[in-house]
């Protein structure tokens, strides 16, 4: 994985002397709020409902043990024993003073972290496939891409006060593992006649409106990435709409432009930015990605499993993934035990998973988007190892992609932006389908809630989708079915009359009972969905 | 009743308007009437709140019930970690939010 | 003009600046000009050696297009004073400079210890702008 260079360590240890003159002046009352506001939240500082929560930056979801302990330790030292790993690969503490955020993000720089443009409108953290280099069907790592965005889009001096926030996601396969098509920019690599470059897609997000990104440009070579991404984000700069908040982002401009328009002015601007020299050499491409070589795997691991642990068995069955190399596997940890806080992970947890990761994935870890954890290179002989580590910590739920491992923002409990609670209807969802065996009959469901409009919960790309609304004061829930953020991208349709908490979880099962009663063979929730369509489900919610 | 309240700046507690000072405590709240503009421009100009807002609420019998169930989360803690919340130990405060 | 900060060493512009519908459509002969967030800074380009200063206001600091507008007048080789004017506060400047702005005109005054420190803040860059700053990765490249 990246490595910070003495360039790479300086910028973030400026950045930290930096943010913390800014802190002694707002304390001291030298600026104001309005203007500190963009400030912290460019250092990921926001005001939340309790206090204010900081979000760390982990770079397209990638981090290793020395990391991870560092994120047990400020969980520790200065929040309340946790934290919540999020839809976008990132952590989050909600109980952080601003007067010990400088000495946090110290902590940080000295493990090459830190929270920079996670909030703000300005490029935020690049995300990626959370099987980056261990899964077979990638055309190359895309994590050395997403590190080159990265240090292009950190401190860009022309894009710090975008119209609102962007996000970009760079994926290598045809299967979407991050979903890429609903960023603002998605970067799909492939190879083309034996040359690497990239698919980019424009105008994908979720929130008010949701809506799938249209293809822009069908192939870009590394050598003119920096000033594509330059023209694109220019455009928007520029013409993105600034008179209304809920309007700002730039799938609104593709959208009132029309994608051939958009398209259009961005090559005008492309064949200027072209001329500038902004695009670094191939060289520094070659430096990245040679840091993300393959680890050193054991060529003679051996591909065997004893399955005679059934609960073992199962859990491999539902958690472990295949891996490019024989003999060994990805393990997928579940942060959503039945009746938790989806996400969440304490730090005693989050020290385990650190050790595992030294012991036992060549010390790397990741984050995905489902607020789960990968151990992304594990040896087949110590899966057992592992999962008894994990059993003991409470993260052996073997529940990936199943209608438990719901997706759930943390809602009205802890956001101010929130109208409703999200984490109690999930934990209320996960405790109705408990059984084990009832949710691998189920098979692949992915559920996913918001406690608001926002869409933090990814609500619109969910096989089942919830959105909290606040109905006169009080929470009510809106079923969404049919959404889906992989390659098969779609956007979930609202069913029609929201529900109460408790009526949402009857209302989930009859959608699944429904499902039972028509599906055919092979098929998931979303395919049987799709064959029979939305009136048919409806007539089984409302009756 | 008006309730005025905001957060502290240095630690970002919830904090609400006493009549005098800045308690932790919803129970400590008085009702602010018309006034809860002006102390609120007061108290941010002297920094001893961030982002004061004036909130309605009914007396209740324990003190002041913010009418919104977002203050009253904001008042207790989040409802999903009563461990986390001004009251650990009230088994029935959790109840009251919602 | 109180609070007017300069990074150049010519003398300041003391001509007030046109609108740039006004210096578009010729009927003006000002060297100076004024535009706005909304206004298309390319507009100017057939017209740059008739300007010795370009006033891009800023009505709210959030507001950053006026970034997009200088580095597409020093990209087109304009070289006379760049002011930003209006809602300019001490903690943008580091980055509007790097877009080429060479003057400043806030509303309120700046603290010029605040100023310095962050103006000295960061030995290193990531990216390409419309200043001298050397990117890092041709430091690691040559």
């Amino acid at each position: 994985m990246y490595k910070y260079d003495q360039y790479d360590q300086a910028i973030v240890d400026a950045r930290v002397g930096e943010f913390r003159d800014q802190v002694k002046r707002r304390l001291a009352g030298e600026i104001t709020e309005d203007q500190f506001k963009p400030l912290r939240l460019m250092n990921g500082l926001y005001l939340q409902l309790h206090a204010y929560m900081l979000r760390v930056a982990i770079p397209y979801g990638t981090l290793d043990s020395r990391q991870m302990r560092m994120l047990g330790h400020i969980a520790r030292t200065y929040d309340r024993g946790y934290g919540h790993f999020t839809t976008r690969q990132n952590i989050q503490y909600n109980w952080i003073k601003l007067d010990e955020t400088p000495d946090i993000l110290a902590e940080l720089a000295t493990v090459e972290m830190h929270a920079i443009q996670t909030s703000g409108n300005c490029i935020r953290n690049i995300s990626s496939d959370q099987f980056a280099g261990a899964a077979a069907d990638e055309v190359a790592d895309p994590r050395p891409w997403a590190e080159l965005i990265r240090q292009w889009s950190t401190f860009h001096p022309e894009f710090s006060y975008l119209p609102r926030k962007f996000k970009f996601a760079v994926i290598a396969s045809d299967e979407d593992r991050a979903a890429m098509r609903l960023h603002d920019i998605g970067i799909q690599l492939v190879n083309r006649d034996g040359i690497l470059g990239a698919k980019v897609f424009v105008g994908g997000g979720m929130g008010r409106t949701p809506m799938i990104g249209p293809e822009i440009k069908d192939f870009v070579t590394a050598d003119d990435l920096m000033s594509y991404l330059e023209a694109c984000l220019r455009v928007y700069n520029r013409y993105g709409r600034r008179d209304n908040m809920y309007k700002a982002r730039i799938k609104i401009l593709i959208h009132e432009l029309g994608a051939d328009e958009y398209r259009r002015q961005v090559e005008e601007e492309f064949a200027q930015v072209k001329l500038l020299g902004i695009d670094p050499p191939a060289a520094e491409l070659a430096r990245i990605t040679a840091m993300f070589a393959d680890p050193g795997f054991d060529p003679a691991a051996s591909d065997d499993i004893d399955r005679s642990d059934p609960e073992f068995a199962i859990w491999v069955d539902q958690n472990v993934k295949a891996h490019k190399q024989t003999g060994y596997a990805i393990v997928n940890i579940s942060l959503k035990p039945v009746g938790g806080i989806p996400g969440d992970a304490s730090a005693d947890q989050i020290d385990v998973m650190a050790d595992l990761a030294q012991r036992h994935s060549l010390d790397e870890l990741r984050v995905t988007h489902a607020q789960n954890i990968v151990l992304p290179h594990v040896r087949k002989a110590d899966l057992y190892t592992v999962w008894s580590a994990l059993t003991d910590a409470g993260l052996a739920s073997a529940n990936l992609d199943l209608i438990s491992d719901i997706i759930a923002c943390p809602g009205l409990d802890y956001c101010s932006l929130a109208n409703a609670r999200s984490i109690p209807v999930a934990q209320k969802i996960a405790t109705r389908f408990a059984s084990p065996e009832r949710q691998r009959d189920l098979g692949e469901l992915k559920l996913k809630i918001s406690g608001c409009i926002n869409a933090c919960g990814h609500h619109h790309a969910g096989h089942i989708g919830i959105l909290g609304v606040d109905k006169k004061g009080v929470e009510n829930y809106q079923l969404l079915l049919g959404g889906s953020g992989a390659e098969d991208v779609s956007l979930g349709k609202i069913t029609g009359p929201g529900f109460s908490e408790d009526g949402i979880v009857d209302a989930i099962e009859r959608v699944t009972d429904k499902y039972v009663a028509v599906r055919e063979e092979g098929e998931r929730f979303l395919d049987t969905y799709r064959r029979v369509g939305m009136e048919s489900f409806k007539e089984a919610i409302y009756g | 009743m008006k309730l005025l309240t905001g957060n502290d700046l240095p630690t970002g507690d919830v904090i609400w308007w006493t009549g005098s000072r800045w308690s932790r405590h919803v129970a400590d709240a008085v009702d602010v009437r018309d006034t809860g503009e002006t102390t609120a421009a007061t108290e941010e100009a002297a920094r001893r709140v961030n982002g004061p807002y004036v909130i309605d609420a009914t007396e209740g019998p324990d003190g002041p019930r913010p009418a919104h169930i977002k203050d009253r989360v904001r008042a207790l803690g989040p409802t999903v970690r009563p461990d986390l919340t001004l009251k650990p130990d009230d088994a029935t405060a959790i109840a009251q939010v919602i | 003009m109180d609070n007017l900060l300069r990074f150049r060493d010519d003398a300041a512009h003391e001509e007030p600046a046109v609108t740039l519908d006004a210096f578009v459509d010729g009927q003006s002969n000002a060297t100076a000009v004024r535009i706005e967030p909304g206004d298309d800074a390319r507009a100017l380009i057939p017209m740059l050696d008739r300007l010795a200063l370009v006033e891009v206001g800023f009505p709210s600091f959030r507001d950053g297009r006026g970034y997009s507008s200088a580095r597409i007048l020093r990209e087109a080789g304009y070289t006379g004073e760049l002011r930003a004017a209006g809602d300019v506060l001490v903690d943008q400047m580091p980055f509007m400079r790097r877009c080429g702005f060479d003057a400043f005109a806030p509303d309120a005054p700046i603290d010029a210890d605040v100023l310095a420190r962050s103006l000295d803040r960061y030995d290193h860059v990531y990216q390409r702008a419309a200043d001298d700053a050397v990117p890092v990765w041709k430091l690691r490249h040559g």
